[in-house]
């Protein structure tokens, strides 16, 4: 088995509308998985779905290859994007409730809350009530509570907003260090920067259906346009510019660069990249040679408003 | 520990450590018995005594008047009316009552004034009527020629035994006891389902507020939360109802054997009053009382509490579950609170008059209505059909409502921002 879960034509309507039309998505093992789209675009409904909050009109959800039921609650860390503990209860005892509530013994949800509390050095925090705390101290929390279960699937909605990018760059690194560990992480997310540093795979859903799944390096293959970024210190500028305009499109480029070159963007269509390069050795001193790869955000805003 | 039990150790935790409730806790029976023992002792002080002038011109009555503790009489039948009314004006006494001199007993009986600025207690004036009727009645008699000692010994006194079909004894005014101990335990639900049905409410909009809901949730059935919530609530409620009996009861020996004040609770007064009246005393009132269905009370106050707390507790924590915030909750609780208020109202007036008639046996049968009504109804000895039909239909009614506010719960503890309507609290249930 290779996927962690398995959406499988998921209909998910509230009186009239519909959340989630005819959905599947395949999340790989110890992969971290991106679910973009854009607000209202069904994403919460989908993870309340994988999260048993609540039930799917139609199809069905696979975790590990077996049909939801409830005994996959310890096996799922959730932490939703309105985040929120009980405000006048102590930290310590909050976090053994919850751990419990995962289905954790007292003793076991002892051991791993002092791993946690030493890891991210919060151990004086055990007697004190969420109230006392700030926010970010409170996020700290939950992002232990989501994970003190070592749960195999890990759900974060939105996980870095609200945070402070010292404490976004802990969980960060904690959230690769516990796919190091073999969980499997989904993310929903319209950050897009976070998605293309952290996500092997992404699925886009936008109005209710799903319009990209794949591995992030697959989708963006499909999204590539076989343009170049090129800078070149040429003497013979105009030489030049009539051999590439005669074989590709040209157009201007924008980059930073430390000489004062020419920056061009070449469609090079069903031509080699090498093609482009002989033309371009030819005729000066190349400073800059870049494949322009589209960016997540490229790709999401492109089949949004398609 | 499973689920519900973690749940319900919580809120149960949550709740009693909680500032406001152990501050209500201890303060509140302080509270009560300071104002017990404050209007036992206003009862206890004398109020002023009211000085009543007599103008006695037929000479017939001025003995007649006792002073007694509220009243004082004083003799002016030699003053001039229009002086003694100046006097009144003046304040220097309460009242005039002006007896003019005829001879004839009929006409003078319908010529008696009573002049004062303040109108007079009712009771008060009905006394001095008697006084002087019986002081005419007795002249009547003498100028008749009639023989007063054989009248008086002619003079019939009844009081009318009461008693059951099956022979036995009853006693007049026992119905007061019925009524108090079946009011108290049907008062106790009341004040129970709203105490502690709005705390449920409250914890659940708290849930709600804090965004934690979303995380339990996921962990748990809302079923099961809201099922944890009402029994952790309750039994805190419970608590705090045994340490309020434990020292009121204490306080109230305490402050009676301090301030020498008799306080005794109005129905216990009642059965004194009545008492008296009666020839058995009371040995025959405490026999009547062991001869109540004590353990059938027991049980079905046990039963009904149960019933009848569940099922409010929940429309609150479906009502919690609908709202944002406690202002918002206002427009739902009113059909809560209404069915309770009749419940007592019902209860007070119906069930003391004609505790079988039909008003009576068809709230204690109403679901929202039966654990007051029928608690109230016990005392007096309920078939037990009727008791087995009307638990059928609180439970049966229960399950029912506990499945819709389960419902209902379950869709708006994830629903924020605005303030549902009823027609959407109907589009809930059909999700």
């Amino acid at each position: 088995m290779n996927n962690i879960l398995e959406v499988k034509n998921v209909v998910k309507q509230y009186g009239d509308y519909t959340a989630l039309n005819n959905v599947s998505l395949q999340v790989p093992k110890g992969s971290i998985y991106g679910l973009l789209g854009p607000n209202g675009a069904g994403k919460t409904s989908l993870i309340r779905i994988i999260n048993q909050i609540t039930m799917p009109d139609k199809g069905t959800v696979l975790l590990d290859g077996e049909p939801l039921n409830l005994a996959h609650v310890k096996d799922i860390g959730y932490m939703p994007e309105e985040r929120g503990l009980y405000k006048s209860m102590k930290v310590g005892e909050q976090a053994l409730y919850l751990a419990q509530l995962k289905g954790l013994s007292k003793a076991e949800a002892k051991k791993q809350l002092d791993y946690w509390f030493d890891r991210l050095e919060i151990q004086g925090w055990w007697n004190k009530k969420i109230q006392e705390l700030s926010k970010g101290m409170a996020q700290k929390i939950q992002f232990v509570v989501t994970v003190l279960h070592k749960p195999k699937l890990l759900i974060f909605d939105e996980p870095f907003s609200g945070f402070d990018p010292v404490n976004a760059n802990l969980i960060k690194d904690e959230i690769l260090e516990l796919k190091k560990q073999g969980s499997t992480i989904i993310f929903s997310t319209h950050r897009m920067e976070s998605v293309e540093e952290l996500c092997d795979d992404i699925a886009l859903i936008h109005k209710s259906n799903k319009l990209i799944e794949g591995k992030l390096i697959d989708v963006k293959k499909e999204y590539r346009s076989n343009a170049f970024e090129i800078g070149i210190m040429s003497s013979n500028v105009e030489g030049l510019m009539y051999q590439l305009t005669q074989k590709f499109t040209v157009g201007q480029a924008n980059f930073k660069s430390l000489n004062d070159d020419l920056k061009l963007e070449i469609q090079i269509g069903n031509s080699t990249p090498n093609e482009l390069l002989n033309i371009l050795t030819q005729n000066g001193q190349v400073t800059h040679f870049v494949e322009k790869i589209p960016s997540v955000n490229d790709i999401f805003i492109q089949t949004v408003s398609k | 520990m499973s689920i519900l039990k973690l749940i319900i150790k919580r809120e149960f935790i949550a709740k009693v450590r909680n500032k406001s409730f152990i501050v209500m806790t201890f303060l509140s029976p302080l509270l009560m018995v300071g104002l017990a023992a404050f209007v036992g002792y206003l009862s206890t002080m004398k109020s002023d005594v009211k000085v009543i002038a007599i103008h006695d011109e037929s000479g017939l009555f001025l003995n007649d008047f006792k002073n007694s503790e509220d009243y004082n009489y004083i003799d002016r039948s030699k003053e001039s009316l229009t002086s003694l009314k100046d006097s009144i004006n003046a304040e220097k006494f309460e009242a005039l009552l002006v007896i003019p001199k005829e001879l004839d007993n009929k006409k003078l009986a319908s010529e008696i004034k009573y002049i004062s600025n303040e109108s007079p207690d009712p009771d008060f004036v009905s006394e001095l009527e008697t006084t002087i009727a019986k002081r005419l009645t007795k002249s009547n008699f003498e100028i008749a020629k009639l023989d007063t000692l054989a009248i008086k010994n002619a003079e019939a006194k009844v009081s009318i035994l009461l008693s059951k079909a099956s022979g036995e004894e009853n006693v007049k005014g026992l119905n007061y006891i019925k009524v108090f101990i079946g009011a108290s335990f049907g008062y106790l639900i009341m004040m129970f389902i709203i105490i502690y049905g709005n705390m449920v409410m409250r914890s659940v909009i708290e849930e709600k507020t804090n965004r934690i809901i979303e995380i339990i949730i996921s962990s748990v059935k809302p079923f099961q939360l809201m099922m944890g919530k009402i029994i952790g609530t309750s039994l805190a409620g419970v608590l705090q109802f045994v340490i309020w009996a434990i020292l009121a009861g204490t306080l109230f020996f305490v402050a009676s054997l301090l301030l020498g004040i008799n306080i005794t609770p109005p129905a216990a007064g009642m059965v004194s009053t009545a008492a008296e009246g009666s020839i058995g005393g009371l040995q025959l009132y405490v026999n009547e009382i062991t001869k109540l269905p004590l353990i059938t009370l027991v049980i079905s106050f046990l039963v009904y509490f149960i019933g009848g707390y569940f099922l409010y507790s929940s429309i609150y924590a479906a009502i919690g579950a609908a709202v944002d915030n406690e202002t918002d909750s206002q427009q739902f609780l009113l059909p809560i609170i209404l069915p309770l208020m009749l419940a007592v109202y019902v209860g007070f007036f119906s069930v003391l008059n004609d505790p079988h008639g039909t008003v009576a046996t068809t709230f204690s049968m109403i679901p929202l209505t039966s654990p007051i009504v029928m608690l109230m109804r016990i005392p007096f000895g309920v078939p037990w059909w009727q008791l087995l039909i009307s638990l059928v239909i609180l439970f049966g009614t229960f399950f029912l409502v506990v499945w819709f506010a389960a419902k209902i719960y379950r869709i708006g503890i994830l629903m924020y921002g605005k303030k549902p309507t009823w027609k959407e609290l109907y589009k809930w249930l059909k999700y």
